[in-house]
């Protein structure tokens, strides 16, 4: 009996809580280390970045307006789908050329992870803000507040360093865009799937896939992105990307390379917020 | 046929009606609408690549086509006066972008736009006959229209009644037109089909060839207040009555789709079709307007994206 055909997958975009193909029609191919034919990957293009931007925007107000406590429990439901779709990223991760035991320990980690920062939720307040003292009958409060559109430039990490630079960013409330690993996107569509049947509004996590230097000027000249985070890309870039992001002073994070992957602390979420004090009369 | 035989443009139709019979026998006789052929020429005309200089130019006529429009319960003068504002300088940033055709509002408004627009020469058009719904006695949308003129209103956009035509009255729909009209005076009479409440497109050409006749100097596909608002194959229907109208009459209409045109690309879609079905004629504010206010910002944001190479956001334009 002949063997059966497998049904395989195409990877795309990941835009409004929709998967399209890129507008432009184009696709690359992704290979595993040894230069092996894994699979075609869309190759966005800056139309398909102004979509995710628009996108993203659209889901801002919602998604920052949900209480924290509400938030956290969606970004727990996303790691519960993370759990239950373990071995189908530990395939992923083999193929991008991880051993059985490193992709094994790689989505734990990125679980793990996801879990952490899906905690922080209800917390950052507590941390970040204060009461602050002030020399009048007033109370005096600063909160953190989400800053809007963050542009994520992922590391070349498939998972975890997606995972490490996506969670914080919308912990706060911040939607994003994210430009997922260049040579090893795989994963990055499949963690799509995961966020698409997680509760998570469409829009909040937008992903492209395709040519991370031809992406990353669009995003951090768009004046509708109001941070970015250049974890990602490669040294000679940074420094136009810096300067075009200034343009509308977006708020930028570059951690050193690997930096991602270390115990992660508070640094990641708190880049992407911005403090409000208010004011109160105090009652007689 | 000679213009001359037909008199000026604007005046009131000088064809010589020979009762509701011959009316009723001349929109009947028009030929059907192919509706599957007028969606897919459409949506052909749709697929047109405007890009680089072309888009620019495009846009740039678009905005000077746009009828800025605000008709809400909630309206203010202060709203109004805004409007106004943004009329005469789309881009307060950028002293090059043109302004835009006229600004549309509510007739109890329309002395405080022409106040605020005064020197500038935007016109301002007010919808009258009991906007939206067209549901008034007679007597009343005359005195809406009257008011509007005397206010200072150089357009009047008026509504026809959908009930009277789809129950086949068009003797009452094609009268009141003209009164309206006559109510008018010298301020151009836009008549709104509410294309979206006429079911077909065989009643869009009806409808368009009745308002022409009646003496309408535009055509205008809707309210705004009801969806399916414009759509181009209702646009394409009416460009091919006034381009036909033309050829049978001399006397040129303008036409104007309002409601549902929120981008750049579906005003560039609208302009190809105009080119293409009535001409560039018609290719100008005094023949074509775009009834919208949120496709404005749209057409500023692509103007910038042009101009400065990355994209703008709607942060930095004003909201309203």
């Amino acid at each position: 009996m002949p063997d059966r055909l497998s049904v395989r997958k195409t990877y795309k975009l990941y835009i409004g809580g929709a998967f399209p193909r890129s507008e432009s029609g184009r696709s690359y191919p992704v290979a595993d280390p040894k230069g092996n034919f894994v699979a075609n990957a869309s190759q966005a293009s800056r139309k398909d970045v102004r979509d995710a931007v628009v996108a993203a925007r659209k889901a801002f107000g919602g998604w920052s307006a949900r209480t924290a406590y509400n938030r956290a429990q969606i970004l727990y439901r996303v790691a519960e789908m993370l759990e239950g779709r373990r071995a189908q990223f530990v395939d992923e991760l083999r193929q991008a050329g991880a051993s059985k035991s490193q992709a094994a320990a790689e989505t734990d980690a990125a679980v793990d992870r996801w879990v952490w920062y899906a905690g922080w939720a209800d917390k950052l307040a507590a941390v970040t803000g204060s009461a602050n003292p002030v020399s009048g009958p007033f109370f005096n409060f600063s909160t953190p507040e989400p800053t809007g559109v963050v542009a994520v430039l992922a590391p070349d990490s498939p998972l975890l360093g997606l995972v490490s630079t996506v969670a914080p960013a919308i912990v706060s409330g911040n939607t994003a865009v994210v430009v997922a690993s260049e040579p090893a996107p795989l994963a990055a569509v499949t963690l799509a799937e995961v966020l698409a049947t997680s509760d998570l509004p469409g829009g909040v996590v937008n992903i492209l896939t395709g040519r991370r230097a031809e992406l990353a000027p669009w995003l951090a000249s768009h004046l509708d992105v109001n941070a970015i985070d250049l974890t990602g890309v490669a040294d000679d870039q940074e420094k136009a990307l810096r300067e075009a992001a200034a343009e509308n002073l977006k708020r930028v994070l570059r951690t050193a390379p690997g930096g991602w992957d270390a115990v992660p602390g508070t640094e990641r979420m708190t880049a992407f917020l911005e403090v409000k004090t208010v004011w109160h009369p105090m009652g007689i | 046929m000679p213009v001359a035989d037909f008199g000026d443009a604007g005046v009131v139709s000088t064809e010589t009606l020979n009762g509701v019979a011959e009316l009723r026998a001349f929109l009947r006789g028009l030929p059907g609408v192919d509706e599957v052929g007028a969606s897919e020429r459409a949506a052909r005309l749709a697929t047109r690549s405007i890009k680089t200089s072309a888009k620019a130019e495009a846009i740039d006529l678009a905005i000077s086509m746009v009828d800025l429009t605000t008709l809400e319960g909630a309206d203010t003068a202060g709203k109004v006066r805004a409007l106004c504002a943004k009329a005469a300088h789309p881009d307060p940033a950028d002293a090059s972008v043109p302004r835009v055709a006229a600004v549309c509002v509510y007739p109890d408004m329309v002395d405080v736009a022409v106040r605020a627009l005064d020197g500038t020469g935007i016109g301002v058009a007010s919808v009258a006959t009991a906007f939206p719904s067209g549901r008034a006695p007679l007597a009343a949308k005359l005195a809406d229209t009257r008011a509007a003129v005397e206010a200072g209103a150089a357009e009047i956009d008026m509504v026809i009644d959908r009930g009277a035509f789809l129950s086949g009255d068009l003797g009452k729909v094609f009268d009141e037109i003209a009164a309206v009209k006559d109510a008018c005076g010298a301020a151009h009479l836009k008549v709104i089909l509410e294309t979206g409440e006429l079911a077909t497109l065989d009643n869009v050409r009806r409808a368009s060839w009745l308002a022409m006749r009646a003496g309408a100097d535009f055509i205008k596909t809707s309210t705004g207040k009801v969806a399916p608002a414009a759509t181009l194959p209702v646009t394409l229907v009416m460009l091919e009555a006034v381009r036909d109208h033309r050829a049978a009459t001399g006397r040129q209409v303008g036409v104007k789709p309002a409601g549902g045109i929120r981008t750049t690309k579906d005003a560039v879609k609208y302009l190809v079709l105009v080119n293409e079905t009535a001409g560039p004629d018609w290719l100008s504010p005094e023949w074509f307007r775009l009834g919208a206010s949120s496709v404005l910002n749209d057409l500023l944001m692509q103007r910038r994206k042009l101009a400065t190479g990355a994209y703008p956001g709607p942060d930095y334009f004003t909201l309203d």
